[in-house]
């Protein structure tokens, strides 16, 4: 029997939503029947809009799919006016302000507190500048992610940019593929640095070379979520930038039609992969998707990667000054857990346009980059006031922090993540040593295992669970530990669980304590978890309380706003009709 | 009135009569319980898998895990709240800080609505 949420897209669903949701804004929040809450929510992703969490009714969240995370410098300046006028909650968040854009770890834009009668409009300045929340979330083809500085970095093997152009112009407003049995998360690394993360996604598209031609592999069935992490299964297919259209929507459709539409939870390909395998998987691809030979798998460049590869050589990560291939530069700034203040992100779109910048790019790591500086302006672009906040030279804790939503806004998250991830990052590069030569450290807090911080490939990976503390609940975190990408990809190993999160930055001091002292000359940090077992990864480290404090340890999914002054639920702000 | 039931959001909240009634995160004890080998479940629940009804109950299985001994898994059909009256609709969930006894079901049971 078909899910219920299959039953709703079968009435309305795709583009047809729009004219539904602007004759809501244009009513009001009371013309959504109630009885027909939950279906118009479900729809309303399809658009990008994602009704916030319990206490924060009839406000939602927006998504503006950026391919590759690249915007012009005027396309950042609106989407900075839109946050600025639009994305202002009742509430002040204490670390980041009344309005802010989150830039997620798909290279999307988030803005939370937006209202439905705001929507008309907030499209209508999106649009004019070819921005658009279309396909953001819900079930279909989700932000294409790659290299933000495709055909610029001189670190690449192919310019992906032309195709994945290609494919968001092909896939976003697409009726033959606008209702997937599930999302549909699509990578195309052109890079030779790995930066696309294909390995979690559901498809992917890696760098490499056949019979001396560019193009890529393709992969299947990634995915990090529920606790069944997958990276993306090889099929053995080797692609040009000809024939990838093709096959990526070969395989759109081989999804549609043969994807679980019965249980939501076992719906994304991956488990579909698990079921047929990949030789099953590429057969019907073959035979009923595509019309031509597949070729085989090309060689691939996973050898040189260095994008979230726990390399102690090299760290792939934008972040800092790169030569572009014309000569110029691009710019990599830190962004701490990918929240930017509305009137920075205006500022630096003028920053941008005043260097003669025709692009910034958001990266997976939630930083972003600014493209085209040239040589004898860099001195004076990286004295900018800007760039104290947004450090293109950042300390490690900072560069290396990465936090998904939380009980901020998001109804699945167990913890509270960014600010506490702030405050994590700030404790730890004022109060702990760094080991020599530790220049890259990667910890993702995520607040549930929907994994959306994408924990489980980090140095150090946390995952939002309870414990109790004097017998009260208190939220907490498992610990995991050797995650990443690169040439061999490794998910965390699980080793402390349920450690109250004031004991967090404790147990991290520890380890990297124990790290200094016994690793190898030369071992990074992932190598030298990789060389211990299991059974010695458990307990190397103790969890600690220390002069940290956490102001939210109590259980934030109770308030309506974790911050607020009277965060009881019954004080929400929730429309009088609700 | 029929009683809409159902989980959203990957399984984030329980909702009745489009109203989010029951959300994850919080710790439920669990008595006289198959999910783990301790006495009382300290149970967080994480992710509703199914809902269903037992007129006048609303019941789920949650996925998530014992946070006493570190069982993770999915839990038989737990109370979540009750509609005593369908034509007013009005559901009155449990309190999940109070303790709770799962019980497995003697009959099939996925109504969507009932």
């Amino acid at each position: 029997m078909a899910s219920k949420v299959e039953g709703w897209k079968d009435e309305v669903y795709g583009e047809e939503v729009r004219d539904h949701l602007f004759r809501f804004a244009e009513e009001g929040w009371s013309a959504i029947p109630d009885e027909e809450h939950d279906a118009w929510f479900e729809r309303f992703k399809w658009w990008g809009l994602y009704h916030q969490r319990k206490g924060q009714e009839s406000y939602f969240m927006m998504r503006i799919g950026t391919p590759n995370g690249r915007m012009t410098p005027e396309q950042l300046r609106v989407v900075g006016e839109i946050a600025r006028d639009y994305a202002t909650g009742p509430v002040d968040n204490p670390e980041f302000g009344d309005a802010y854009c989150d830039w997620t770890t798909r290279q999307s834009i988030q803005m939370h507190w937006i209202q439905l009668q705001d929507i008309p409009e907030i499209f209508e300045k999106l649009e004019a500048h070819d921005l658009s929340t279309i396909q953001a979330c819900g079930d279909s083809w989700r932000n294409i992610v790659g290299s933000p500085m495709a055909g610029r970095d001189a670190d690449e093997h192919i310019d992906a940019w032309p195709v994945i152009k290609e494919l968001n112009e092909t896939f976003k407003g697409n009726d033959d593929h606008s209702n997937l049995p599930r999302k549909w998360k699509v990578a195309v690394t052109g890079d030779t640095r790995g930066s696309g993360q294909a390995e979690i996604n559901d498809l992917g598209f890696e760098p490499a070379t056949k019979d001396g031609r560019r193009g890529f592999n393709v992969t299947v069935g990634g995915g990090l979520s529920r606790k069944e992490p997958r990276f993306a299964r090889d099929i053995d297919v080797f692609v040009t930038p000809e024939t990838l259209p093709d096959v990526a929507g070969g395989l759109s459709a081989l999804f549609r039609d043969n994807g679980d539409r019965d249980d939501r939870f076992n719906a994304r390909i991956k488990f579909l992969v698990d079921e047929w395998g990949t030789e099953k998987l590429r057969r019907v691809l073959q035979e009923e998707y595509v019309d031509f030979e597949l070729p085989s798998a090309g060689e691939d460049l996973r050898e040189g990667y260095t994008y979230n590869s726990g390399r102690s050589d090299e760290t792939g990560d934008y972040v800092g000054v790169h030569d572009q291939v014309d000569g110029q530069n691009f710019v990599g700034l830190s962004v701490l857990v990918g929240r930017m203040g509305a009137e920075d992100v205006i500022e630096l779109a003028d920053l941008a346009e005043e260097y003669g910048s025709e692009l910034v790019g958001l990266t997976q790591r939630q930083n972003i980059v600014v493209a085209d500086i040239a040589d004898e302006d860099l001195d004076e672009f990286l004295a900018e006031d800007l760039l104290e906040n947004y450090s293109p030279d950042p300390h490690p804790f900072m560069r290396g922090s990465v936090a998904c939503t939380g009980t901020e806004y998001c109804s699945l998250s167990i913890v509270e993540t960014k600010n506490r991830m702030v405050r994590y990052a700030r404790w730890l590069k004022d109060n702990v040593e760094l080991p020599e030569g530790l220049t890259d450290f990667h910890i993702h807090l995520s607040g549930c295992t929907a994994s959306c911080a994408q924990p489980q490939i980090a140095d150090i990976s946390l995952r939002g669970m309870k414990t109790r503390k004097n017998g009260e609940p208190v939220e907490a975190f498992d610990i995991g530990l050797g995650g990443g990408l690169g040439e061999n990809p490794q998910f965390a190993d699980w080793v402390e669980m349920r450690v109250a999160a004031d004991e967090v930055p404790g147990y991290i001091e520890n380890l990297l304590g124990i790290y200094e002292e016994r690793r190898d000359e030369g071992e990074s940090f992932r190598e030298f978890i990789a060389r211990h077992t299991d059974d010695e990864l458990n307990g190397l480290a103790e969890p600690e309380e220390t002069s940290y404090e956490d102001p939210y340890l109590g259980n934030t999914k109770l308030t309506w706003y974790p911050y607020a002054d009277d965060s009881d639920m019954d004080a929400a702000p929730t429309p009088a009709d609700d | 009135m029929t009683t809409s039931v159902h989980q959203l959001d990957d399984g984030a909240w329980l909702s009745v009569n489009d109203s989010r009634e029951v959300n994850v995160s919080d710790l439920w004890w669990l008595a006289r319980q198959d999910f783990c080998d301790c006495e009382m479940a300290d149970f967080l629940a994480e992710g509703f898998v199914e809902i269903g009804v037992d007129h006048p109950d609303v019941e789920g299985r949650v996925a998530g895990q014992c946070i006493a001994c570190g069982e993770s898994g999915v839990t038989d059909w737990l109370t979540l709240g009750r509609v005593v009256d369908p034509d007013e609709g009005e559901f009155y969930a449990v309190d999940p800080t109070s303790v709770h006894v799962p019980e497995r079901r003697r009959r099939l049971a996925r109504p969507a609505e009932s």
